[in-house]
């Protein structure tokens, strides 16, 4: 009889707290790109989301109410993205959504947002997902269009004006190409070679032979993320080129070092977030404790795969948004987007954000820093 | 001129590669007719798995020899169980079950492994050699030295082995080779395990020049595919000139004309083969069956 | 009364179409139910190439491609109704079908589907790479057809999800019709028999190069009609609808359902869109499922599920 009665108390108690959360949880949807072209982009994304809602949870959640991820992977198919955000809002009921590993998932998602008047925010760098502002998309990445200019600005900053530029025909390398063609003709620089590559060729000495070639050419610009860009930095070095070489924040991370090999990617200069130089950091910087948390958090959740500027990106959507949903009167979704157009000083991995009724991307140029690889390291260019 | 010879050295180099993905579905072919869609992923996983035994500490020809074996075990498994019991399907059905279990096997790494992107160590190091002007990696010497002795090593096996002549004899004619007393089963098993260790050792002199993860591999069999196709299927001869020459017109096309149309230019010239010759370029005379 | 197969075939589609919507809670189905029809009107044209003649296509995505950004370029660039670009782009698929497919099948088996693939390779690389036209690899805006709009104004309200299911149906179900009354018109029948047997067929007095590049130019039609349908919906399309993945997704979805009949392949089509959408609570093994689900089928059922399921319940009523 007494183990009948431990029974089914032992029951009802699995039941009440199987049956508790269901009550009171805050659903958050996401889409990202984990597997597909761009899954090095998308699973450093998906990584920190699951770990920054488990991290929420454990403190306690949002008003004492837990929050519940809802994650789908479109593999970078924007039809699946926009099929995927159509049941978080429509199915699953989720209060505002992250994600949009790339430009053009990013577009699908974003389309549903703003029909279904649910708060978004993009993972992706082009401009036009905030340039008109629409009233429900935020983004948390600097445009394309800030990265070359920091680029050039760099470049001008040591003399150099007439370039070579080589890209990836990936949406990533294609969308900071034209940004960067149409940014140089207003900032004084002079692109002498344009030139491209698939994302996963094993070769790029041709299109670099023919950089080398042109005369007066200063300096060499990579747009490209993934293992492109490290095997243009190897090819680099094969060829014995001596000219500077910038590459994108699209390899923003140790993975480049690594696959470039550290000698090879010695006096590579590419604009990064603070998250890769976290220890070299001024300790006033406010980033610094941001940053160095979060590298600590992703790569004991993640088992030591490095941290990237990626899923830097996802970090500080998902704070935007904890803090929006925290600050929010209630959990409509008009209230969470003006809670999160009220964000002022916010500090993320990227940068220190400001949203506005008219600034859905919140950053500026100083948001960028330039970094330089060192000894197989970073370090940040004064 | 250094230039001319630096494309060409690009375009060997990146041939070679595809050579290598090529030679490795005429094993197959020859002995069932099948296109295997999962050879690229057998490149797949000799680099993958090499890359995890190093990561675990193995000295590099442990690691490979480890992910050769494995692999060759996968490549019979596949057979076993996926492409014996279907026997006699159409080729389009073959073609699906090919890539089902491509599919089945990316996913599987992805748990198995990682998603990440990873890299070998050079065999010979970093240091390009310096010829006439141009430069070349020591590691695109091993794999252009890779496609060639697996070519010869192939050939060999086709015209001089008692085995590889079963395996021709088989792909010809299943029925007549059965009356002639060659054991096709053992046939087939035994190209399965061949190609996927030719597969597997292909994915491991190429990873510490295209780096490598669970996703490489539909690339690399789709090019490979191509390089198999332009030569003519089946023939050894054939995979190895097809990608050479695919990796040459590459290279080619983006030093002289614009890099913008590589690829395309490469499956333009396909077809413009393919129309010319419909079998490739080293294809046998179409027989067509009633 | 017995009805014929054609006929059957209709009214299953049709009953399935007007009743599915009574069990649906959102406008997430109508979504899904309408890639469904989507992908099926494309597999209805991979049936004719595939199921009735016997030749095999890898690049069939490319034809998706064209009529896809027709809907986005033509209204741009010329003023089309996005309606009429509908039809314009199917036109030009045909077009360039009759143009590309007299030389490509003459090539047979694994040639003929390395030289698809090659073409659709082209089309996709031109889509990604031209980016002053297409807008490159992140894709271009597609403007809205205004057909919802139109229904408004004479009372009929659906929300857009609602709207693109009706619609993307009514074009299947025309698309269906079209393709079973081809099955028995002397053009299937030709097809059909060069399926079989070419040399057959040829002694038989069939024009057997005319026969297959009819079947080609009609499936590359149905493709591109598929392709604007869902740049419409999608209000945005991207060249990796005209990928080569994409292309290897339709023949599987065809083969899969049974390529042979026009069920089959709308069932293949069904399978193939809603697998991913269940396979999501399986997160990381969704891919392995898959590519399970997909060598199982054809190793026992090699025919297809519908053909398959049919000679079961025939065999077991006769």
């Amino acid at each position: 009889m007494k183990r009948i009665v431990t029974g089914a108390f032992a029951l009802a108690l699995v039941a009440t707290a199987a049956a508790t959360p269901a009550l009171a949880e805050i659903k958050i949807g996401a889409v990202v790109s984990e597997t597909g072209p761009a899954s090095s982009l998308g699973d450093p994304e998906a990584k920190t989301i699951r770990m920054m809602v488990e991290e929420l949870n454990a403190k306690g959640g949002i008003k004492g109410e837990k929050a519940k991820l809802v994650l789908y992977d479109d593999g970078g198919d924007p039809s699946k993205a926009k099929t995927f955000a159509t049941r978080l809002v429509e199915d699953d009921g989720v209060v505002a959504m992250v994600g949009g590993t790339t430009t053009g998932t990013s577009l699908a998602i974003l389309a549903v947002a703003e029909e279904s008047k649910v708060p978004f925010i993009s993972l992706a760098g082009a401009i036009e997902i905030i340039d008109p502002v629409k009233p429900f998309t935020f983004k948390t990445p600097h445009t394309d269009r800030m990265a070359c200019q920091k680029i050039f600005d760099d470049m001008k900053a040591r003399g150099l004006t007439k370039i070579g530029l080589i890209s990836g025909t990936d949406g990533f390398g294609a969308s900071m190409r034209a940004q960067c063609i149409a940014v140089a003709k207003t900032s004084g620089i002079e692109i002498v070679a344009d030139e491209t590559y698939g994302p996963k060729d094993a070769d790029m000495t041709p299109q670099l032979t023919n950089i080398r070639n042109k005369s007066g050419i200063q300096a060499v610009l990579n747009t490209g993320f993934g293992q492109g860009p490290a095997t243009i930095t190897r090819n680099y070095a094969q060829l014995g080129i001596t000219l500077p070489l910038y590459q994108s924040h699209g390899v923003a991370s140790n993975a480049f070092i690594e696959l470039s090999g550290a000698k090879n990617a010695e006096g590579v200069r590419l604009p990064g977030t603070a998250l890769l130089v976290g220890e070299l950091l001024d300790p006033k910087d406010p980033q610094k404790n941001v940053v160095l948390a979060y590298k600590a958090n992703f790569e004991k959740a993640a088992g030591g795969a490095p941290v990237s500027t990626f899923g830097g990106y996802a970090h500080d959507a998902m704070r935007i948004l904890t803090e929006a949903l925290n600050k929010a009167p209630s959990a409509k979704p008009a209230a969470i987007r003006d809670a999160i157009e009220g964000t002022t000083g916010l500090v993320g991995t990227t940068g220190t954000y400001n949203y506005s009724k008219t600034d859905h991307l919140g950053l500026d140029l100083s948001a960028f820093r330039m970094l330089e690889i060192s000894n197989g390291g970073w370090k940040l260019v004064k | 001129m250094s230039d001319l010879l630096q494309f060409l050295v690009s375009g060997v180099t990146v041939g070679a590669v595809y050579a290598l993905v090529a030679l490795g579905f005429t094993i197959i072919y020859n002995a069932s007719d099948v296109v295997n869609f999962a050879q690229g992923e057998f490149v797949m996983l000799g680099g993958m798995i090499s890359v995890a035994g190093v990561a675990a500490g193995l000295p590099l020809p442990l690691a490979a020899l480890i992910a050769i074996a494995l692999t060759a075990a996968i490549g019979v498994a596949l057979n076993t169980f996926a492409i014996e019991p279907a026997r006699g399907a159409p080729v389009v059905s073959l073609i699906i079950i090919t890539i089902g279990a491509s599919i089945f096997i990316r996913g599987v790494t992805q748990i198995v492994l990682d998603k990440g992107t990873h890299r070998l160590p050079s065999f010979s190091g970093d240091d390009p050699i310096h010829v006439l002007g141009a430069t070349v990696l020591p590691q695109s010497l091993w794999v252009v030295a890779g496609a060639v002795a697996i070519f010869v090593a192939l050939w060999l096996f086709f015209t001089r082995t008692l085995t590889g002549r079963a395996v021709l004899a088989t792909s010809n004619n299943r029925l007549a080779a059965q009356l002639v007393g060659i054991n096709t089963r053992f046939v087939m098993t035994l190209s399965f395990a061949l190609s996927a260790a030719i597969g597997a050792l292909a994915g491991v002199l190429i990873t510490p020049i295209l780096p490598t993860s669970f996703e490489i591999g539909i690339s690399l069999a789709l090019k490979g595919f191509a390089a198999a196709m332009l030569g003519g299927m089946g023939n050894p001869k054939g995979a190895l000139a097809g990608g050479l020459l695919l990796g040459l017109m590459e290279a080619l096309t983006a030093g002289y004309i614009s890099s913008h149309y590589k690829d395309a230019v490469a499956f333009f010239v396909i077809l413009a083969v393919l129309f010319a010759f419909p079998r490739g370029l080293y294809g046998s005379n179409p027989v067509e069956r009633v | 009364m017995r009805l014929s197969p054609k006929q059957s075939t209709l009214l299953v589609l049709a009953v399935l179409m007007i009743a599915s919507p009574f069990f649906f809670p959102s406008n997430y189905y109508y979504r899904v139910g309408s890639l469904v029809f989507v992908n099926s009107i494309a597999v209805v044209g991979i049936v004719i190439l595939t199921g009735y003649a016997g030749q095999i296509s890898l690049g069939h995505a490319g034809f998706l491609g064209i009529g896809g950004y027709a809907c986005a370029l033509l209204p741009a660039h010329f003023g089309l109704p996005p309606a009429l670009a509908v039809v314009a782009g199917a036109a030009l698929s045909g077009a360039i079908a009759y143009v590309v497919g007299r030389p490509i099948l003459k090539l047979k088996g694994y040639y003929l589907a390395v030289a698809t693939l090659g073409f659709g390779v082209l089309v996709s690389m031109v889509l990604a790479n031209e980016g002053w036209l297409t807008g490159g690899p992140d894709g271009i805006k597609v403007p809205d057809p205004g057909l919802r709009a139109l229904l408004e104004q004479v009372g009929i309200e659906l929300t857009n999800p609602q709207f693109w299911y009706a619609f993307c149906g009514l074009v299947l179900f025309i698309g269906a019709w079209l393709a079973l009354n081809l099955r028995e018109s002397p053009t299937g029948r030709a097809l059909r028999a060069l399926h079989g047997s070419e040399v057959a067929a040829r002694t038989a007095g069939i024009d057997v190069a005319k026969a297959k590049l009819n079947a080609f130019v009609i499936s590359a039609v149905y493709a591109s009609v598929a392709g604007s349908l869902l740049a419409l919906q999608n209000r945005l399309i991207t060249p990796d609808v005209a990928g080569f993945m994409h292309s290897i997704e339709l023949v599987t979805m065809a083969v899969l359902g049974g390529a042979g009949s026009v069920l089959g392949g709308i069932f293949g089509a069904a399978l193939l869109t809603l697998l991913p959408q269940v396979l999501t609570v399986l997160q990381d093994y969704e891919h392995v499922v898959l590519g399970l689900v997909m060598m199982l089928v054809m190793i026992f059922l090699p025919a297809g599920l519908i053909p398959s399921a049919r000679r079961l319940l025939r065999g077991r009523g006769e």
